[in-house]
């Protein structure tokens, strides 16, 4: 039965796309972006940084103001959302609270050219491929939170869609169903090939589903790359900082030999990757977990003092007081943790830290 | 196979459009047929030569109206069409121009050329006399007028407005021509009159001359003396009533919202009066109460031994019958305010320090202010418009709207006066209408969002508690005897003369008898009563109709020019009813549409007198309805139309029976505009009421009433009933439990 539903996946093109709202409102300036089939894509960023237009303009739902945008190799600038073979779940799932959840699920099927029968039988094998087989006369309102969001994902998929579309779909959840349900997405993601774009401002949610991660900020694309590129190459401080958190030292590159660069912070050297910068003022970002606390250090090491010690269950939380301002670290030693004004010697790990331009 | 669905669409859409206009103008009647509207006859008298029954193409073949031929040329040219692409800029270059020919045309014939002719001097001095004339139109024309409206609308679609969505554009364009035709047009029409003078030329002297006459604006009732102009009288009364109603209003609000009163229900009951109340009943109360030979002047006249006198006719008493009236309205309002203050902005007060009087006098208070000039503006705009009371109650105290119709119905017969008064009256009752929506639309503090307030509204401080609830007590028993008055007096002989009791009246107005086999209506109300029925039933689906899609283009769609239409929409509602009433005669009297003395122009007077409070509704409960069910329902397919359909209508059950049961409730109580636009053969109600009450026949005019009033009540029962299990099936919220 599964079978029935396969994967149209196409790519989705945008080749200088812009949204203004009014006359003078701009939610997305004049960004190029490619997503490749059968790919999950998530559009990351803080709220307002254009993220959810730039779905909107993906479905339909928006109109580019200039600009354009292919799905597969067809140009759908000017085509509405009823039009585009493309579809959608929403962030409040939106089910069609009067109907049951098989006629949600054939809803689309029924203008998608679809007899009776065939209706049926894929929204049935949508609902198998979501867990939900059997619930087929409930309403959305007799379902838990995390099986409507399932009905919603039956929904979108047993169109075939090139493109599927997810707004914030785990927001309405709580934390646990999250994991779960994020799983589960991307397994049906992977299985069924599906082309699927995903929005959300959870930066660790975009490092566990993605295939690639676009950061988005002020209307504009930040960064784009694998998670793995992202956390450990930004290419700037907001990146940086947005994806995990990141201490931002002001720091100096003294001189780059080759690949490596000498950068001193203070009185402190290092060496870091120089990553094609040139001597100048710069900035070193270091991950948390990155920093290593010891009771005593060899003289090479900072020194620093505790200012604040906070259990957190799984780690300590410390904040630092080091000579070149205040500094966020973790540690994973719970049974001896470091008291407070208590004296330590700090530094970082070799290949923890990133080198980045002066913000 | 989703790609191809809007060509798919758009083809047979097209097609119908222009079978229209072909059956319009090949072979429905071209004009208006005598008293014939929903009746076939034509078909056997004469059809299709007979020029009276005639379709346009039979006109022109026979030589006749030869100024009906060019409308050959549009529909001739949609024809090339067909078969394109919607795409194909072609496509939307024919469409677009020639149903813009097409309509412009049609306009051009029909006021160019009327009953006598040429209607202009201009276009005679052009011509040359014409020696034919036309009446107004009929299926014919109106068939045409609707297939050039909705090809034009599917031309501009096809350019891409709205997306080209040819749903939307067709529902703005038809709502815009229809609010044109029956709201605008009138207004217009009405304007100009002021201008007429009786040789039939325009003059602004005219127009000054009776604007600024004593009549109006007079002030020697100030300086003793003499009266005071009908405007002044009507701004006072207004004022007066508008601030008075929106105390009590309030009252009753904090009554219902800020105290430990048990029996809340009973008071928001109250809420439900006016809407079935015929505005002029509790005119007639008040004379049974107050007048000449009332109980209350009869029993101070026994004990006190003061003389009777008719004080009551004048300004106290429509002034009293007014508050009564308006006063549930006040509340309606002002409780949604009371009730909108948020409670934690309140308990924050209190949690720093302020008493409770504090609290209300520096934090309730001040957020409600906006809410209570809102309440003022509606109580000013409902006295302004009120058009019953005045007449029943006004003795010499004459006012705008009764003017207005004694200038049309009296010996006098000045259309020119009439048009001028009720300018007088729009331009204050849209100056209110204005204030409310510009002025207070930004000034509103409820609306915004309740989130997470959790809070209780604390009780009244008790130094506000003891005069509302005195000031309440007082009103609501009056309320309560004001009733009782009316149903009681149905079953009095004569009042204060006979005060037997009898079924005299019910049965002259409502008797029937068995004969032949079937039943036979023989009281005096029947006609009226089921025309009555008939006219609000036809009206109540068109009012609702057209207001649920106004409101949903107003919630769910974006389009140029979307804050005037709105404006448009919502405009009838600021126009008083007898202003209404004059321009529709002046502007339905004459060709090119014939519809006085026509059941047609009763329902439309209603559908746009009452289009706004299904809008309204529609709006409130479309704001609901979160935005993505609309949005997934387009990105799984569906199309604009597919989506009101399926998704939003059913979702609105409760909102569109409640438009339904509230614009007929409205059609059957209404008075002022019906009380120009009846006629013998289609008599409402409301003015038969008012005619018995003109004869002092006052016990009929009274047992009808209370029947109404019964009927609706009924009516809006049932409703309630049936609204209140829908809500049960009903689930706004798509979020999960948690």
């Amino acid at each position: 039965m599964v079978d029935i539903i396969n994967s149209k996946a196409a790519s989705v093109r945008f080749e200088g796309v812009s949204k203004t709202y009014g006359t003078d409102v701009l939610a997305v300036d004049d960004i190029s972006l490619t997503i490749e089939p059968s790919t999950l894509v998530t559009l990351l960023g803080p709220s307002g940084c254009g993220k959810t237009t730039t779905l909107r303009m993906i479905a339909g739902l928006e109109i580019a103001s200039k600009g354009r945008i292919l799905i597969g190799d067809k140009d759908v600038t000017k085509l509405p959302a009823t039009d585009r073979d493309v579809s959608m779940v929403f962030q409040s799932y939106a089910l069609f609270p009067h109907m049951t959840v098989m006629e949600n699920v054939a809803y689309g099927l029924n203008y998608s050219g679809f007899n009776k029968a065939e209706s049926r039988d894929r929204a049935i094998a949508g609902l198998e491929i979501v867990g939900l087989a059997g619930f087929e006369k409930r309403l959305p309102s007799e379902l838990s939170g995390g099986q409507q969001q399932r009905v919603a994902v039956a929904r979108a998929l047993v169109l075939e869609p090139q493109v599927l579309l997810f707004d914030e779909p785990l927001s309405n959840l709580d934390a646990k169903l999250r994991r779960q349900v994020r799983e589960e997405i991307r397994e049906i993601q992977q299985n069924l090939g599906l082309t699927v774009v995903y929005v959300t401002h959870d930066q660790e949610e975009a490092l566990a589903v993605s295939d690639r991660i676009i950061v988005m900020r002020n209307a504009a694309i930040a960064q784009e790359g694998t998670p793995r590129e992202l956390f450990e190459a930004p290419v700037d401080a907001f990146v940086a900082d947005f994806i995990g958190e990141a201490n931002l030292i002001p720091c100096q590159i003294e001189k780059v030999t080759g690949e490596m660069a000498d950068i001193s912070i203070g009185d402190y050297q290092y060496s870091l990757p120089a990553r094609g910068m040139s001597p100048g003022a710069a900035t070193v970002a270091v991950r948390p977990s990155r920093v290593q606390i010891l009771a005593s250090g060899t003289p090479d090491m900072i020194s620093a003092n505790i200012a604040k010690a906070t259990y957190v269950g799984g780690h300590m939380e410390y904040t630092l007081d080091t000579p070149f301002g205040a500094l966020f670290a973790m540690s994973g030693d719970v049974d001896q943790p470091f008291a407070v004004d208590q004296e330590v010697a700090m530094s970082f790990s070799g290949s923890g830290p990133v080198l980045l331009p002066k913000r | 196979m989703r790609t191809d669905h809007s060509e798919a669409v758009s083809q047979p859409v097209l097609i119908f459009w222009i079978i229209i206009g072909w059956v319009g103008f090949m072979v429905l009647p071209w004009y208006a047929l005598e008293d014939v509207f929903f009746s076939f006859e034509w078909l056997f008298d004469g059809y299709p030569f007979d020029s009276d029954y005639a379709p346009a193409a039979f006109l022109v073949t026979q030589g006749e109206k030869l100024w009906l031929a060019p409308l050959v040329l549009p529909i001739v040219a949609v024809l090339a069409a067909i078969g394109r692409v919607k795409s194909d800029p072609l496509y939307a270059k024919i469409l677009i121009a020639s149903s813009a020919f097409g309509f412009a045309w049609l306009l051009f014939q029909g006021f160019g050329i009327g009953l006598r002719g040429w209607q202009f001097g201009t276009l005679e001095a052009l011509f040359g006399p014409l020696g034919d004339r036309q009446f107004g139109m009929g299926y014919g024309a109106m068939f045409m007028a609707l297939s050039f409206l909705f090809l034009f609308t599917q031309g501009v679609a096809a350019r891409g407005a709205i997306n080209g969505d040819v749903f939307v554009v067709s529902a703005i364009g038809g709502v815009i021509a229809v609010i044109t035709i029956f709201v605008f047009f009138p207004i217009a029409k009405m304007l100009t009159a002021a201008f007429i003078t009786e040789d039939q030329t325009y003059s602004v002297v005219v127009f000054l001359s009776k604007f600024l006459d004593d009549r109006l604006w007079g002030v020697s009732c100030l300086s003793g003396g003499g009266k005071c102009g009908v405007a002044w009288n009507s701004l006072f009364l207004a004022v007066s009533v508008g601030a008075i109603t929106t105390v009590l209003g309030l009252v009753f609000a904090l009554v219902v919202t800020r105290s430990g009163f048990k029996h809340k229900r009973v008071l928001r009951a109250l809420t439900v009066l006016p809407i079935i109340t015929p505005p002029f009943v509790i005119g007639l109360a008040i004379i049974l109460l107050f007048g000449l030979s009332g109980s209350v002047t009869t029993f101070v006249a026994d004990v006190f031994g003061i003389q009777p006198t008719r004080w009551v006719y004048g300004l106290p008493g429509v002034m009293i019958a007014q508050v009564l009236a308006f006063t549930p309205i006040a509340f309606l309002v002002l409780i949604g305010v009371v009730e909108g203050v948020s409670p934690s902005m309140e308990e924050a007060a209190q949690t720093l320090r302020a008493s409770k009087w504090q609290v209300f006098r520096t934090v309730s208070f001040p957020l409600m202010r906006p809410g209570l000039a809102n309440a003022f503006l509606l109580g000013f705009i409902e006295s302004m418009a009120d058009f019953g009371n005045p007449l029943v109650l006004g003795g010499n105290y004459d006012v705008l709207s009764t003017e207005i119709f004694f200038a049309i119905v009296g010996a006098q017969y000045d259309q020119g006066q009439a048009a001028v008064l009720a300018i007088v009256l729009l331009a204050f009752t849209l100056g209110a209408f204005y204030a409310q929506r510009f002025w207070l639309g930004k000034k509103s503090y409820t609306t915004v969002s309740g989130k997470g307030d959790a809070g209780v509204h604390p009780t009244m401080p008790s130094r506000l508690a003891i005069p509302v609830y005195v000031v309440a007590i007082v009103w609501a028993l009056f309320t309560v005897v004001i009733y009782c008055m009316i149903v009681f007096g149905s079953f009095v002989e004569l009042w204060g003369v006979n005060n037997t009791l009898t079924f005299k009246h019910y049965v002259t107005a409502f008797s029937f008898s068995w004969g032949d086999g079937d039943i036979r209506w023989t009281g005096a109300a029947w006609n009226s009563f089921w025309t009555t029925i008939q006219i609000a039933a036809i009206a109540a689906p068109l009012t609702a109709a057209l207001g649920l899609l106004t409101a949903y283009l107003l919630t769910r769609q974006n389009f140029a020019g979307k804050s005037s239409f709105e404006f448009g929409t919502m405009l009838s509602f600021a126009i008083p009813g007898t202003v209404i009433g004059v321009s529709y005669i002046l502007a339905f009297n004459v060709p090119p549409l014939e519809l006085t003395g026509t059941g047609i122009i009763l329902v439309i007077s209603f559908v746009f007198r009452n289009m706004p409070v299904g809008v309204r509704a529609g709006i409130a409960s479309m704001s609901q309805l979160d935005k993505s069910l609309d949005e997934s329902s387009l990105t799984l397919g569906a199309n604009s139309w597919q989506t009101f359909r399926r998704i939003i209508l059913p979702l609105l059950k409760p909102a569109i029976l409640a438009a339904l049961v509230y614009s007929f409730v409205r059609a059957m109580t209404a008075v002022s505009a019906v009380i120009f636009l009846v006629s013998a053969e289609y008599d409402m109600a409301t003015s038969y009421i008012i005619g018995r009450v003109e004869n002092n026949d006052y016990g009929l005019a009274i047992a009808y009433s209370t029947t109404l009033i019964i009927v609706m009540l009924v009516a809006v029962g049932a409703m309630q009933l049936a609204v209140g299990r829908t809500a049960i099936g009903r689930r706004m919220s798509t979020k999960p439990e948690s």
